[in-house]
């Protein structure tokens, strides 16, 4: 094999400007992609198109069509040649589209992608990574707006992760592809155009760690991905009612951080956990049990999940019934009792 | 490569659009006499030096794989898949890689591995039940032997296309059953390795049966094939029981995708000889004359008439040959029959790259449950 040019890894932060999600995404590919000759990106229109959310925008045309380029239309194929470049010693960050189409991808994702490093003792790894838009509110008819995660997270090899905000899409991606461990990254389409003021490179917490985005003294809300904005936003609807919610973004869902979520449960004493995706078999059972398993002499109350109905997602006109908002995690909140 | 010698991804070649032949190609028939005319499709016979190689190569294997049959049948494996009466397919195809190129078998294709260097021991590792996977892959370069159908051909394509990036002149090969035709991934593997034009050489062994189901109730196609036309890559419809046949083609189609003509299909006719695995009754589904009528076909029989024929086949070296089949033979029921040391432990060491608190702590209860156990057995005793 020829040698790699590998650079540092992060060059001078620049002045903070206002990035959205997408935008800190497509740096994070460029930046990457200049650190380091062995990261290649394909997938469905990826190429002169940008992606169909514009993430992969402009590289085509930096890199060239040997380091970014569009694959034929077969997401089992996108990942099956993913893993045979991984172990060729490229490092390809792949697109899935939509969630829903990332299933013809489940056997090599499931057989393969999460099972090769075990498999052959560490001798063969797959450092790539799978970026799956991911969840809903976005007006998309069938297909679009499924939630996957508990499908990967429940899959022993994978690392997934969901970030919540443009530092942590822009961070946790440049880190998902140093990874020598497969990474799912899931990015949230509604959350793709939110805003914040960033100075690039930036680095965030590792993304084996959850974060205390807000603090408070009387609630945990455990969310991640695009309920980490509806929890805050019942946080702040919330202090108007003298109610003080502390809000943990879970930022990696496997593996998950026992410690920061169980400190901020023992000290408020109650846990709700938030998703989009139906509630029977969902993440937050694990959530759930985790916290209750680690910390059940320290709860008041039962943990809860506000989380979609078990239903399959519905049409656009109907999928603001099926999301968590935050009346219905206040309406949550409000069955605990209080006073005991 | 382009004139200029840089590379595209566009599709450089013409699509082919020619039809296999609906007779197999063979350079030697039944009865070991060399075939002329336009069955041999125009490859020409390799020489007897490479034919003698080619036949002490199947006469291990087979030794071998008899052996494995034996030592499952007597419970030291906990399965294992024949490859009798496949050795030209096999052999013939495994024998046209050079030690660079890459090699992406099923569970079927022990004697390919074995034929590419790698210890029994290390084989038959995942048969045995130790680990799932026991060889070292990039020194052998030879990936773990699949068990999902057709998804190891996606990863020999990937792998392949890598090489092509990098302007390493490398191959891989894949071999797929002929029930693995069926599967979504050898059409994604097939169309993906057309459309990059990777150096991809798909072998598909056409042995008649995916476990009970014959080859009429997988496709309707005349031959496999012919599958190749509608991807755009070349297909060959080979007698897969001639290693001539098999050898000549295989290692034309992989000096081609060396040189960036892109993948080839490449179907051989052959049977499987024996049960799909210890575990399978084909006497449910299929007709004891039909084994005899193939089991008249022998590949390694084949051979041996032409090169006795030709007089290149002397007792001594027949006897030399056997003395190495033999050695083989008796080296494995010795590794065999030795149980391995298995440390429960390690069920949690190659998991991921970077450590995780909750596979530790899980790891330190089974450390504890195995202690409490030897303490139990120390005081039964």
């Amino acid at each position: 094999m020829t040698a790699t040019v590998t650079k540092d890894a992060r060059p001078e932060a620049s002045a903070p400007t206002q990035l959205t999600m997408a935008g800190a995404l497509n740096a994070a590919l460029r930046d990457a992609m200049d650190a380091d000759d062995r990261v290649i990106v394909y997938g469905e229109d990826v190429g002169p198109l940008g992606g169909v959310f514009r993430i992969t925008d402009g590289l085509q045309a930096e890199f060239g069509e040997e380091r970014i380029w569009d694959s034929p239309l077969a997401e089992s194929g996108i990942i099956g040649t993913a893993i045979g470049m991984a172990m060729y010693g490229m490092r390809p960050v792949v697109e899935m589209q939509f969630d829903a189409f990332s299933y013809p991808a489940f056997e090599q994702m499931v057989s393969h992608v999460a099972k090769m490093r075990n498999r052959t003792k560490g001798r063969v790894t797959l450092p790539m990574v799978v970026r799956i838009p991911c969840a809903g509110a976005i007006g998309g008819v069938e297909h679009h707006s499924d939630s996957s995660e508990s499908y990967w997270a429940s899959t022993p090899g994978l690392t997934v992760v969901m970030p919540s905000n443009p530092a942590d899409a822009y961070s946790m991606l440049r880190e998902a592809i140093d990874s020598d461990d497969p990474v799912v990254f899931m990015e949230p389409k509604s959350r793709y155009w939110s805003k914040a003021p960033i100075a690039l490179p930036v680095t965030t917490a590792p993304m084996d760690r959850a974060e205390v985005v807000r603090t408070g003294d009387d609630v945990t809300l455990l969310a991640y991905g695009p309920t980490v904005r509806t929890a805050l936003e019942a946080a702040d609807a919330a202090e108007h009612e003298g109610l003080s919610i502390e809000v943990v973004d879970l930022r990696t869902l496997s593996p998950f951080d026992d410690e920061t979520v169980g400190a901020s449960v023992r000290k408020t004493s109650r846990a709700a956990v938030i998703h989009e995706a139906a509630q029977f078999g969902g993440y937050g059972a694990e959530v759930a049990a985790r916290v209750t398993e680690r910390n059940f002499h320290h709860l008041a109350a039962p943990v809860l999940r506000i989380a979609g109905f078990d239903i399959p997602y519905p049409s656009p006109k109907l999928e603001e019934h099926q999301l968590p908002t935050p009346d219905r995690i206040l309406a949550a909140l409000d069955t605990w009792e209080w006073d005991a | 490569m382009s004139h200029d010698g840089t590379m595209s991804l566009n599709v450089e070649h013409a699509p082919t659009r020619t039809l296999p032949s609906e007779k197999p190609l063979r350079l030697l028939d039944n009865a070991g006499h060399a075939v002329t005319g336009h069955t041999t499709g125009g490859f020409s016979l390799p020489d007897t030096e490479t034919l003698l190689g080619l036949y002490r190569k199947m006469v291990v294997a087979r030794r071998f794989d008899v052996q494995v049959t034996a030592l499952t049948k007597q419970g030291r494996l906990a399965t294992y898949p024949s490859a009798y009466g496949q050795e030209a397919c096999e052999i013939g195809a495994v024998a046209s890689l050079d030690r660079a190129d890459w090699l992406f078998p099923t569970y079927r294709d022990s004697i390919a591995l074995l034929t590419r260097g790698i210890a029994p021991a290390d084989i038959l590792q995942s048969f045995r039940g130790d680990w799932h996977n026991g060889y070292d892959q990039h020194e052998f370069r030879a990936a773990a032997q699949a068990t999902p159908l057709a998804t190891q051909a996606l990863h020999a394509v990937g792998l392949a296309h890598a090489a092509r990036l990098r302007r390493d002149p490398i191959v891989a090969l894949t071999f797929l059953g002929d029930g693995a035709t069926s599967e979504g991934d050898a059409h994604e593997a097939f169309n993906f390795a057309a459309v990059w034009q990777t150096p991809t050489v798909f072998i598909v062994q056409n042995n008649q049966f995916a476990i009970s189901v014959p080859l009429e109730k997988q496709t309707r196609a005349a031959t496999l094939a012919d599958k190749a036309v509608g991807y755009g890559m070349p297909g060959f419809h080979v007698d897969g029981n001639d290693v001539a046949a098999m050898y000549a083609i295989t290692h034309a189609a992989v000096e081609r995708a060396r040189a960036g003509g892109g993948p080839t299909l490449i179907e051989g006719v052959t049977y499987r000889i024996e049960p799909h695995t210890n575990s399978d009754d084909p006497s449910r589904y299929r007709a004891a004359r039909d084994v005899e009528h193939w089991k008249r076909r022998d590949p390694i029989e084949r051979l041996e008439k032409y090169l006795v024929s030709e007089g290149a086949l002397t007792e001594t070296l027949r006897a030399e040959i056997t003395d190495e089949a033999e050695g083989l033979a008796a080296a494995t029921r010795e590794v065999m029959t030795a149980e391995a040391e298995l440390d429960p432990l390690e069920l949690f060491d190659h998991v991921y790259a970077r450590p995780r608190a909750a596979l530790a702590a899980q790891r330190a209860a089974l450390a504890a449950e195995l202690a409490a156990a030897g303490t139990h057995q120390e005081d039964a005793r």
